[in-house]
Formats: structure tokens, sequence, C-alpha cells
């Protein structure tokens, strides 16, 4: 077991792109840390710099305070588990998961001992004599797992390692590489595209885009406080929805009405290189039906009449949505988070997604009075994608004084 | 009231079931059989192809090798039965023939694997000139073989040739058994290691990237890797380079036709043949020949498919699925 330590650790390839732009992490010693990032966005080459399968252009690696660049793989004493398994289609899953430890020189009593444990800890005992052509996702999965933890090495790197299996499998691989992780207490590095995984497994999320380092922290504090557009944008599901606002005297023009403003905003704003275009951004739980509002809240927050477009009850809430007229939040952040998504995963940019009570009366047609939260408001400045509204790095409002 | 009622409704839904599916199965399989008519049919042509190009010569030399037959003597032709395979089996002219066949097949398949195996890996992994140097490799290949051949005949002629004057200058290596012998395979060598290369390197193709990368992470040296990982993942390939380069070296002709023209006990089975056909006149005894040859490329390419069988990883059971 051991920390990770990537000082300014930059990827470059002879055609001079590169990859990773120095990046700067410290990874604990048992901690379960997320890269998370759409495609291309360096994740995979951090991962694989940190495994010895790509070199490090510069800056330094350190794993357990040992400069590791120069070490070949085998020597830095990590697994990793891939995203495709990777499994010997030669071998039984016993030999599959001995392949490590055989290499190691380990005598056959030990090997033994140390795969039958492992196959135990993953259910795998039954399996042990099978090749991996006659095992279901999942179990190669559990396989490809089995075969770095034989090993007890000072840290596991995980590359994508639940995509391949079918959305209901995921989740429940998601539990148990969570809960075997803690078991192991084993330092671990792991790679998703996937925001969801990000949030449930891992004790801090790094949050990636074109090679830099965009925020890093635990996935709540990502989610509250997200320090720039394209966080915002890429964590959470539904995502956030970004409105776009002209800022006036002591006003926010926003296409739902003018929001007020509170004295820090103001003092903020009023600076001479301040933005005068500003991207609201406000995420579907902070809507709330009017009629639900208690009067305590209702001063804290901001109402709007909208005609319903559609209305989506999960039973728990209900996701109502609404068009929003006129121009639409534009900023290099959101035109990459659209291309990554496909528009999948973000809502059509004249739409807006509001999470309701389950006893919000509201049907699709009719007209609706929608409360927001102005202190979960966030104001983006489009030229750079800053939060503009963090204080002391935590999101406070548009009116907080 | 309305229980009563849709009980019966159900009761005779579920009767219904079995009889529709019944009925589906029977349709299923008429259809079935119009598609093997079909499938028959489509295949039609392409078997008679192959009955008038390839049976019907096998069964004629056959009927051919049970007759006395020689063009010299046509009236003593006569129908023998297998008196010409005796004649065959029991000549030392057709074992040693046969001694040099397997001798020029072994030696020039086992270094041929080596090599081809070296250059398949060197062009796999080439990133610069990838291309030049695929092309390069592939020379030798694209040259006729009697062209080769006789480029290689030049090169050893004792007086003119370089590589004679360079190894020997003294000596003739074309008309001494061992050294002549040793030729041939070095031409054979020389014009099908690009082959070997290129089937192997389509078995390189088939090794993911990720499964190597894996095993050096599980802490294998490359040779760990070569053998264990990669060997293995491309054991069908590497049959089917051996199965096509062990028949083919079987069938060896040309070169030793241009070298030596068999001479000094270096004659092939398939020039032995030929002298016998061709040359002799002699049909029996020539079909005889080649009646045997065919056998014995039969019985190898048997040996190599029965092995196929097992090569594949996990081939049996994904196979019954």
């Amino acid at each position: 077991m051991a920390d990770i330590v990537l000082d300014k650790v930059t990827k470059s390839y002879p055609d001079g792109t590169t990859a990773v732009h120095g990046i700067d992490l410290e990874i604990a010693d048992g901690e379960f840390i997320i890269l998370v990032g759409p495609s291309g966005c360096g994740k995979s080459t951090t991962l694989n710099m940190i495994a010895g399968l790509e070199d490090i252009t510069s800056g330094e690696l350190r794993i357990g305070g040992q400069r590791v660049n120069d070490k070949a793989p085998k020597d830095r004493d990590i697994a990793m588990v891939f995203q495709s398994y990777a499994l010997y289609p030669n071998m039984s899953v016993r030999e599959n998961m001995a392949f490590p430890l055989k290499l190691a020189k380990m005598d056959k009593a030990t090997i033994n001992q140390k795969v039958e444990e492992a196959a135990r800890v993953l259910e795998l005992t039954d399996y042990l004599d099978r090749k991996p052509a006659n095992l279901s996702g999942g179990q190669r999965q559990r396989v490809a797992m089995g075969r770095a933890i034989v090993r007890s090495p000072k840290a596991f790197l995980m590359d994508e390692p639940l995509s391949n299996l079918d959305a209901k499998l995921r989740v429940q691989m998601r539990t148990q590489v969570s809960r075997l992780q803690k078991q192991l207490g084993t330092t671990t590095v792991y790679v998703t595209h996937d925001q969801t995984e990000a949030m449930t497994l891992g004790d801090r999320v790094v949050v990636m885009r074109g090679g830099y380092i965009q925020q890093v922290g635990d996935p709540q504090t990502l989610y509250d406080n997200p320090v720039n557009l394209f966080v915002a944008g890429f964590i959470g599901s539904p995502s956030m929805n970004f409105l776009p606002a002209a800022v006036e005297e002591s006003m926010l023009r926003t296409p739902l009405g003018d929001l007020p403003l509170g004295e820090r905003m103001k003092r903020t704003l009023g600076a001479s290189d301040a933005p005068r275009q500003l991207i609201v951004g406000i995420r579907p739980e902070h809507f709330e039906d009017a009629r639900l509002i208690d009067d305590t809240q209702r001063a804290k927050g901001f109402e709007f009449t909208a005609p319903v477009d559609l209305v989506e009850s999960m039973g728990s809430d209900k996701y109502v949505y609404f068009t929003i007229e006129g121009e639409h939040a534009a900023s290099p952040d959101l035109e990459d988070l659209a291309a990554d998504a496909g528009g999948a995963d973000l809502p059509p940019q004249d739409s807006l997604v509001t999470r309701l009570s389950a006893e919000s009366r509201v049907r699709d047609g009719a007209d609706a009075k929608v409360w927001m939260n102005l202190d979960k408001i966030h104001l983006f400045d489009p030229r750079d994608g800053k939060n503009i509204t963090l204080h002391e790095g935590r999101a406070a409002g548009v009116t907080a004084s | 009231m309305s229980i009563s009622s849709t009980t019966p409704a159900a009761e005779t839904a579920e009767q219904k079931i079995p009889r529709q599916r019944q009925r589906r199965r029977t349709e299923l399989s008429e259809g079935k059989k119009q598609e093997r008519k079909l499938g028959w049919l489509l295949c039609a042509p392409a078997a008679l192809v192959m009955v008038v190009v390839t049976a019907y010569p096998i069964v004629y030399s056959f009927w051919l090798s049970l007759q006395r037959y020689d063009l010299k003597f046509p009236e003593d032709r006569q129908f023998v039965w297998f008196e010409n395979y005796v004649t065959v089996l029991t000549n030392s002219y057709w074992w040693t023939a046969f001694g040099v066949t397997m001798l020029i097949t072994v030696v020039s398949v086992v270094v041929e694997l080596v090599l081809g195996m070296g250059l398949a890996l060197i062009m796999h992994r080439t990133l610069v000139g990838r291309g030049l140097v695929r092309t390069s490799a592939l020379i030798p290949y694209g040259i006729v073989t009697v062209v080769a051949a006789f480029s290689w005949r030049y090169a050893w002629t004792p007086g003119t040739g370089y590589l004679a004057n360079l190894v020997s200058p003294e000596g003739a290596p074309l008309t001494e058994r061992a050294s002549a012998l040793a030729i041939i395979i070095l031409a054979e060598i020389w014009k099908t290691t690009p082959f070997m290369a290129l089937l192997l390197m389509a078995g390189l193709a088939l090794v993911p990237d990720d499964l190597l990368k894996a095993a050096s992470m599980d802490g294998a040296s490359w040779w760990q890797r070569f053998t264990k990982v990669m060997l293995p993942v491309m054991k069908p390939a590497i049959l089917v380079a051996l199965l096509f380069r062990t028949l083919d070296a079987l069938r060896v002709f040309d070169n030793i036709y241009v070298l030596t023209n068999g001479a000094n006990e270096t004659s092939s089975v398939s020039m032995i043949a030929y002298n016998n056909l061709i040359k002799g006149l002699n049909l029996g005894i020539g079909s005889t020949m080649s009646v045997l040859i065919f056998l014995t490329v039969a019985i190898i390419a048997f040996i190599f498919v029965k092995l196929f069988g097992t090569a594949a990883p996990g081939a049996s059971e994904e196979g019954r699925r």
C-alpha cells in the first residue's frame, strides 16, 4: 500500500499533441480516487502513465515516496484491471489468477492458497477450472479483479472496468468494487467516463477535460460547489439547467424573469472588468411547485409562471419540462459538454428541467407557477466558464449579502 | 359471475398455446428444409466445378495407377491392380526421394517459422516506414520461383557466381549432395519466409494490446509475454501457416529442377514423378507416384486439421453454443 503523487506530469506525443498538461495530484494511501471526464480528456493516459504503460514526458511520478518514472510496469508493484478484462484465453480462471504469482516465483502452496482466497472473496470458487470463454461478462470482470487482488499490490488501477457490463450488472458490480476496496484498503485509481460511477464510488473525484484537471474534491463538493461551467454540467443527472442572463443595475435579466442580486454579487458584478453577460446555472431539484412552498421559503426564492411541456412522474418525484423562449446560453464549455454527451445526457438548450415533489399537481399543457431557490443558483462567466458565486470555495447563491 | 366467465376462457387459451406452438414448429422445419434446398442449389455450381477440375483428375490418375501403361510400349497396356504400388514402394529411388523431400520440408518449414516470426514481429511493431518494410520483405515472394532459382544457380556456379567464389572458391557446391541440398533448402527459405511472415502477422493482429499490457503489469518479461501470451493466442494462425507451408514444401519441384535437376540424389518425390510421367512417359508408375504424393499430403493435412480442433482457445466449447 502506498500513496501516489503526480508532480507536474505531462504527456506529449512526437507529433506535437499534448494529452496531459502538467497534472498535480496527490492520492493518499488507501484512497479511492476517480478520474472522470469525456473521452479524450487524458484520464486513460494519466492512468497508463501511473501504470508505466506510457512514458512520462516531463514531471515526476512517485509511488510510496519513490520516484518511479523510469521503472518498468512490473517493478512498480501495481495491478491493473482493463475494460476488456484482458484475460488470457488459453488459461483457466485459476491459471489466470495464478499468473502474476507464478511470474513472481512464489511456491505452489502459497499460490494455491492465495488464488483460493481471492476466488472465495469474489465468489469464483466454482469456476476456477473454466476457461474465460465459458464465463459471463460479470464473472470475467471478477476474474480480472481477482488477478489484481491476489498479488496484494501497492495500488489498483482500473480502466473503465464496468463499461462492458449491462446496466443492471454494472450497478451490482459497482457496490462490489466499492466494498472490496473498503475491505482491502488498497489505494485505487479508477477511470470512468460515467459521472454516476464517479459520484457513487469515489472518496474523491478528479474531473478532467482536455488534459487539464478541472476540479478535485469529494463527490458532494463537486456537486454543490462546481468551480466552472464544465464541472457543473458534467456532474449530476439530469444535468444542471443553463440560462443566459444580462446584468442590469441591481437585477439579473433572465428568460424566467428579473432576479434580485444580493450585496456581495452587486459588488462582484460592479467591478470594471466584470462580465455584462452571464450564464445562470440551477439544478432541477432546486425548483418546486409554488403551491407547496411555505412563506419563509418563498421569501428566499423567486417565482415564475410558465406553460408545462411534459410531466414525467418517477413516483418519488416528478420531472417537469418547460420551454424557454429567446436566446440560449452559449459558451465553449457548454459546447464541449454537448459534444461529449451527444445531446443525450444534457437537456436540449431550450428546455428547462425541474424536479418537483410528487404531490405537485402540474399537468401537461397547463400553466404552472414554479418557485426556485435563489440560494442555490450559480452564475458563470461565459468567457472562461468560472463560477463567480463561489465564496471561499462554497457556492453562496446570488442574494447573499 | 365474473370469475366463472374468465376461467374457461383462460383454459381454452392455455390449450390453444401448445397447438399453436406445434404448428409453428412444423412450419419452422419446413422453412428449414427450403433453406437447406436453397443452400445445396447455391453450392451446386462450385461443387460441379470442383468435381470437374479436382475429383475427375484424381479418379483418373488413380485409374491409371492400377494399369501397366507405358507410352513407349502401348500394346503392353494391362490392368494389374496394385502391382505398380508394390514396384514403387519397394524401390530405393522412391524412398531416397521421399527422404530428401521430408528433409527439405522439415528443415525449411522450421527455419521459416522462426525467421517468419521474427519478420512478422518486426513488421508488426515497426512504426516508421511500415509500408516500405513490408514491401521489401515481400519481394522474394513476388519473384517467380524459376527466375529466383536461376539467379541462385548462377550465384552458385563455380567461377562466375559470387556466392560460389565467396563461400567455396575451389569446389562446386551444386555438384555435391549435402551442399546442393543445403542450397535448395536455402532457396526455399529465402523464397517463402515472407509468406510465412505474412500469415503470422495476421496472427499477431489477433493478440489484443490489452492482453500484452496486462501481462507486463503482471510482471512478465518480453520473452514470457511472447511465449505465455502471444504464442498461445496465435496458435491457430501458426497452425494455418505451418499447414500451408508444409503442404507446399512437400511438393517442392522448381528449385530442384533448376538448381540440380535431381542430380546426386537430390530429387524430391515430385521430381521423380515428373521424370517417370512426363519424361519417361510411364503413365502407370508416374500416376502411382502422384497418388502416393496425394495420400501423403492428405494424411499430413488430416493430422493438422485434427490439431486445429483443440488449438483455438475455448473453441470446442464455443462451437457447441
